[in-house]
């Protein structure tokens, strides 16, 4: 219960602010909090990122291993996706099974990665009907303070582009870096009326939990979008959200070059 | 993967133009035992929605004093599909249910039923794509159909690209073989189109694909809730004479 009064208090302060045009943090309405990428600290996997946007930290974790094709793609490997919000993340997330929330983090960052084309699955096939790689992405929430969705997306990227496929340990072939060919980079904004607040930390969120996760690939395509929370999208802010997707994204691909 | 060519001499591979519904077919109050429901057929789906409520909340501590609950789950019979699909909810099924709802809460007048919850159950008898859609398009009938107040109809279609081509509407083939998939469900009040409530895509669209699908969308919402009306009219009208 005093986390519900405290929640009320904040949001009539996020409110009061956004009437200025402000942000809590004193963020501009569409600058996004400081990204810091870390890859490779997990040497048990094929690949690992942690990511950090502003206190929100994310780990996600590549596991490969061969396994049996799908039979509409003989020659394709296979991605797998999933992501817990384990209870060490925040007060209201619980242990057991993921929920909506997590599966729907999970799917909406397999979509970004799936239809990006990131990973070039045709040269994952080891023995066409037979053997292909699977790619087991594993998310892990570590600190929910705001918009896990981007840092998710941006942690499950990360730790592709990091990502080794152990040929040699299952004994088919050598080593090789896992073949990363786009950069997908999903950009959430919480809309509030016709305001529209880039990457929402959490007591931004006290004013209702009302996103929109838009993901463009490195050619600007919009590979992927998610309309998350219980509210009337306007058409007009809808428009303003595509373009300003497209541009913030390009922001924080830069970052990925250098991983 | 195979090439298959879904646009054949300007027409879809089932004759349709680009800017064609599938046919529809939608009735109300075809369950006896649910406060509101609704049979439709869109294409080759078949759906069944049903409303409960406003009822009493069970679990308790789901209760919300100041305004109703509303939950909402699709569910896919294990005989819709070609491969028999386990009963029970899988992720997807998960997903949808929560886009599902967030569709519809903001359009139901929640706060007129504290305590209370509103349930919406959604059986895809039959899935040929879009049967999120469809589901959407039932459970609205199905609402008015129990008399749930409500600040408009929901009406929801989806737009796909294929072979370079947005498309109204798409079936199993266009999905599956298709550049992208694009559902939109949108709030109409006062016979116009207000705003979106669900709006999904997965796919590769530019950013000016994306507009004009969202023009598309619109255009086929606006039949739809032409005929989601009708069905709700028969109804009433139908139950007016037995009355006399």
């Amino acid at each position: 219960m005093p986390e519900d009064i405290l929640m009320e208090i904040k949001k009539d302060y996020v409110l009061s602010k956004l009437r200025d045009g402000e942000r809590i943090d004193g963020r501009r309405l569409d600058e996004i909090r400081p990204i810091e990428i870390r890859t490779g600290l997990i040497a048990k996997a094929e690949g690992s990122a942690l990511v950090r946007l502003g206190n929100t930290m994310v780990v996600a974790g590549v596991k490969m291993q061969p396994g049996e094709p799908f039979p509409d793609a003989p020659d394709q490997g296979i991605i797998i996706t999933n992501a817990e919000l384990v209870p060490l993340a925040s007060p209201t997330f619980e242990p057991g099974p993921p929920d909506e929330n997590a599966i729907e983090l999970a799917r909406v960052v397999d979509r970004g990665i799936r239809h990006s084309d990131a990973v070039d699955l045709s040269k994952l096939c080891i023995e066409e009907g037979e053997k292909v790689w699977m790619i087991f992405i594993d998310i892990w929430a570590l600190d929910d303070d705001g918009n896990l969705m981007d840092a998710s997306a941006l942690a499950a990227i990360a730790a592709l582009l990091n990502t080794t496929v152990p040929a040699e340990r299952f004994e088919v072939g050598d080593n090789f870096p896992l073949p990363v060919r786009d950069l997908p980079v999903a950009i959430t904004s919480l809309v509030f009326e016709d305001k529209i607040l880039v990457d929402p930390c959490r007591d931004e969120l006290s004013i209702g939990k009302n996103t929109i996760t838009i993901t463009t690939d490195q050619n600007d395509n919009i590979v992927s979008i998610q309309k998350s929370g219980p509210f009337l999208l306007s058409e007009k802010v809808f428009d303003r959200l595509i373009d300003l997707s497209i541009a913030k994204a390009k922001e924080v691909r830069r970052l990925l070059k250098d991983v | 993967m195979e090439e298959i060519k879904l646009i054949v001499d300007g027409k879809r591979l089932d004759g349709r133009d680009f800017e064609e519904l599938r046919p529809i077919k939608i009735e109300a109050g075809v369950l006896k035992r649910a406060d509101g429901s609704c049979y439709l057929e869109m294409g080759k789906n078949k759906v069944v929605a049903a409303v409960y409520g406003p009822r009493e909340v069970h679990p308790k501590h789901l209760e919300d004093p100041s305004m109703a609950i509303v939950r909402y789950r699709y569910n896919m019979a294990p005989f819709s599909v070609e491969d028999r699909k386990r009963p029970g909810p899988d992720r997807r099924s998960i997903e949808i249910s929560k886009v599902s709802r967030e569709a519809l809460e903001p359009v139901i007048m929640k706060e007129l039923f504290p305590r209370s919850a509103i349930d919406i159950f959604v059986e895809v008898l039959q899935a040929d794509a879009g049967s999120r859609t469809a589901c959407l398009n039932a459970a609205s009938v199905a609402l008015v159909d129990a008399g749930i107040p409500m600040k408009g109809m929901v009406a929801s279609v989806a737009v796909a690209k294929v072979d370079g081509v947005l498309v109204l509407d798409p079936m199993k083939e266009e999905d599956n073989y298709g550049e992208a998939d694009i559902p939109f469900a949108f709030l109409i009040r006062n016979g116009k189109i207000e705003s979106i409530t669900l709006l999904q895509m997965d796919g590769r669209v530019t950013a000016e694909e994306l507009r004009r699908a969202l023009e598309l969308a619109k255009k086929g919402a606006m039949q739809i809730y032409q005929l989601q009306r009708e069905a709700i009219m028969r109804k009433y009208i139908k139950e007016k004479e037995v009355v006399e």
